[in-house]
């Protein structure tokens, strides 16, 4: 998801530096107010720890492998503010030193993978605890979406970012990025949930448990972008040129028919001439979604019979 | 990963050449000025890209990197190209040549390969200088060059410690790897199986993230009170750089000129043309 230099136009890239430049210098500042000078230092280590543990990597299939990028971890760990200037470093020394993300690009990255991914993992690690009480099932499942939600709207973000360069249409783009993130994801939010879950058990005054809502604005921010991504993805998707052109010139968009998915029934975008194909890729999308949650109900339905057998031992 | 240290990944090559020598803070902001050029050339400026590259190209020899090692680098972070591949099929304007595909038609469009190898000359000539830059200056003179160029001193300070126990954490990582590997989870050799289920292999790698985390935790602390024992009072100070010598200022002058006068080009010789 690291987008080199080159790719995003100066439209897109510039004016995200300045975004991410701006965030980062108020986190920067909340940090330092709110940290004893005690832990200043920590964090640079712990920047070092993230760019290490995403080396930590596990085999899938086929020979592919799934790693951590660590935001969601990071921000259930430190808070969004901490979180989001941890990203920042790693992902600027990255680019810097190892060339993974162009120098023009890296604001767009620090928004995509640091930013977003920390408001987006705090606001629905949040709701969800609002929702379902504090309990371990719950914190559990609320880990998952948040590691599976950061990684997804990242590449929701890097994909409309190259579809507003001009570079891929918004119909090819978002799909793909979509669609292969709601996988990675899903290894990003296993491992955000064991190492979480491990922590708590080794180390429990580390998980401080943070009063849930206790940063309203912050909390409201994630869930905006999250909603705006959600809803906007499927809406980008739909413009009318890039896939639908070699979609004509192919001669197979006769065949397009609407889908039998009812998962977004009303899914309809007024004054749009290419409705079915909208209706395909909100389908797609919605699919995608109810994957991760059933995978989510799944995970702590077992969390809880996990929790009903070991009481029932005691 | 066979290597045992990371530390072989610096990419710093510590030797001796003109652009070794030259002061950190022209060199960054060089970089960043060539990379920014090329972000900001219009599609298709050929001869803009040309100039560009021999400047790189130059820059590789006079560095003693050799143009093929820096070559060779800027290659290996590409794959990324592929996402642009599309723009190739989906561009307006007139088709080139058709490629057929079984019962399909795909059309090859002039302004799509335009664009996309636009792109990838754009996208390569930034991995090169970004290459040079980091192969030719010593990470603490990019620091101070950083500070210089105003950069809080907050992150220059947390990229030095990054920077500084990166090498150590990473190969704690890879031991922890190999321990794995050992005991567990070998990656796939053809025809043996990777044992346990998915989610068993993610949650043995998220416990060894918890470990890690929890060793670097306690490793930051440690470091920390030995900051204290050796004076740390929450304030870093360093060195302010001295300011920019005559033949500097001029190297960056007329780097920036270079560069401005290579922007314009791209800009009104495309003007010309349409």
């Amino acid at each position: 998801m690291h987008i080199p230099d080159g790719f995003l136009s100066p439209s897109v890239a510039l004016p995200l530096w300045g975004v991410s430049a701006g965030i980062g210098g108020y986190a920067l500042r909340r940090v330092s107010r709110e940290l004893t000078e005690r832990e200043t230092p920590v964090i640079g280590v712990v920047a070092a720890g993230i760019f290490a543990a995403q080396m930590l990597n596990f085999p899938i299939a086929g020979g592919t492998s799934g790693h951590l990028i660590g935001t969601a971890l990071a921000t259930l760990l430190f808070g969004p503010w901490v979180a989001i200037l941890i990203m920042t470093c790693v992902l600027s020394l990255q680019a810097l030193i190892f060339q993974d993300g162009g120098l023009i690009a890296l604001g767009a990255n620090i928004f995509n993978m640091g930013i977003l991914g920390a408001l987006v993992a705090y606001a629905i690690d949040q709701t969800l605890r609002g929702i379902w009480g504090d309990r371990r099932w719950a914190r559990t499942a609320a880990a998952f979406l948040a590691g599976w939600a950061a990684v997804v709207m990242g590449a929701l973000a890097t994909g409309l970012e190259l579809a507003l360069s001009g570079l891929v249409p918004a119909n090819v783009v978002l799909p793909a990025m979509g669609g292969i993130h709601a996988l990675i994801g899903v290894v990003e939010g296993l491992i955000t949930v064991s190492a979480v879950t491990f922590l708590r058990t080794v180390r429990g005054e580390l998980m401080v448990e943070r009063p849930v809502a206790g940063r309203v604005p912050l909390w409201v921010a994630g869930l905006a972008l999250t909603l705006l991504l959600t809803l906007l993805a499927p809406l980008a998707s739909s413009d009318p040129d890039g896939l639908e052109r070699v979609a004509e010139d192919l001669g197979f968009i006769q065949a397009a028919r609407p889908p039998a998915f009812e998962l977004l029934p009303d899914y309809t975008i007024p004054g749009l001439s290419n409705r079915s194909l909208a209706v395909i890729l909100a389908g797609i999308l919605g699919a995608l979604m109810a994957f991760g949650l059933v995978i989510v109900l799944l995970l702590g339905w077992r969390s809880r019979q996990r929790e009903r057998v070991s009481n029932s031992k005691t | 990963m066979n290597a045992t240290h990371f530390h072989f990944h610096d990419p710093y090559q510590p030797l001796d050449s003109p652009v070794h020598r030259l002061d950190p803070r022209v060199k960054l902001i060089l970089a960043l000025g060539f990379i920014l050029t090329a972000t900001l050339l219009p599609v298709g400026a050929w001869l803009s890209y040309a100039l560009l590259g021999a400047a790189a190209w130059m820059t590789a020899h006079l560095s003693g990197l050799g143009i093929r090692n820096v070559l060779r680098r800027s290659v290996l972070a590409l794959p990324f190209v592929l996402a642009a591949l599309p723009v190739v099929f989906t561009a307006p304007g007139p088709s080139w040549l058709t490629l057929s595909l079984g019962p399909w038609q795909i059309p090859v469009r002039v302004e799509g390969v335009i664009r996309f190898l636009s792109v990838l000359l754009k996208s390569w000539l930034s991995l090169q200088i970004a290459v040079i830059l980091v192969g030719t200056t010593a990470f603490p003179d990019l620091l101070a060059a950083m500070r210089a160029m105003g950069v809080p001193r907050f992150l220059v300070m947390t990229f030095g410690l990054m920077w500084r126990y990166l090498f150590l954490l990473v190969d704690e990582a890879i031991r922890m790897l190999r321990a794995r590997e050992a005991r567990s989870i070998a990656p796939e050799v053809p025809g043996h199986r990777v044992g346990g289920t998915l989610a068993w292999r993610a949650q043995v790698t998220g416990r060894m993230v918890g470990t890690l985390f929890l060793r670097t935790l306690e490793r930051g602390e440690r470091i920390y009170m030995a900051m204290v024992a050796r004076g740390y009072d929450g304030e870093v100070r360093m060195l302010p750089m001295p300011p920019l010598s005559g033949p500097d200022r001029a190297l960056l002058a007329g780097g920036l000129l270079f560069l401005i006068g290579i922007l314009l080009l791209g800009w009104v010789s495309r003007a010309l043309f349409l």
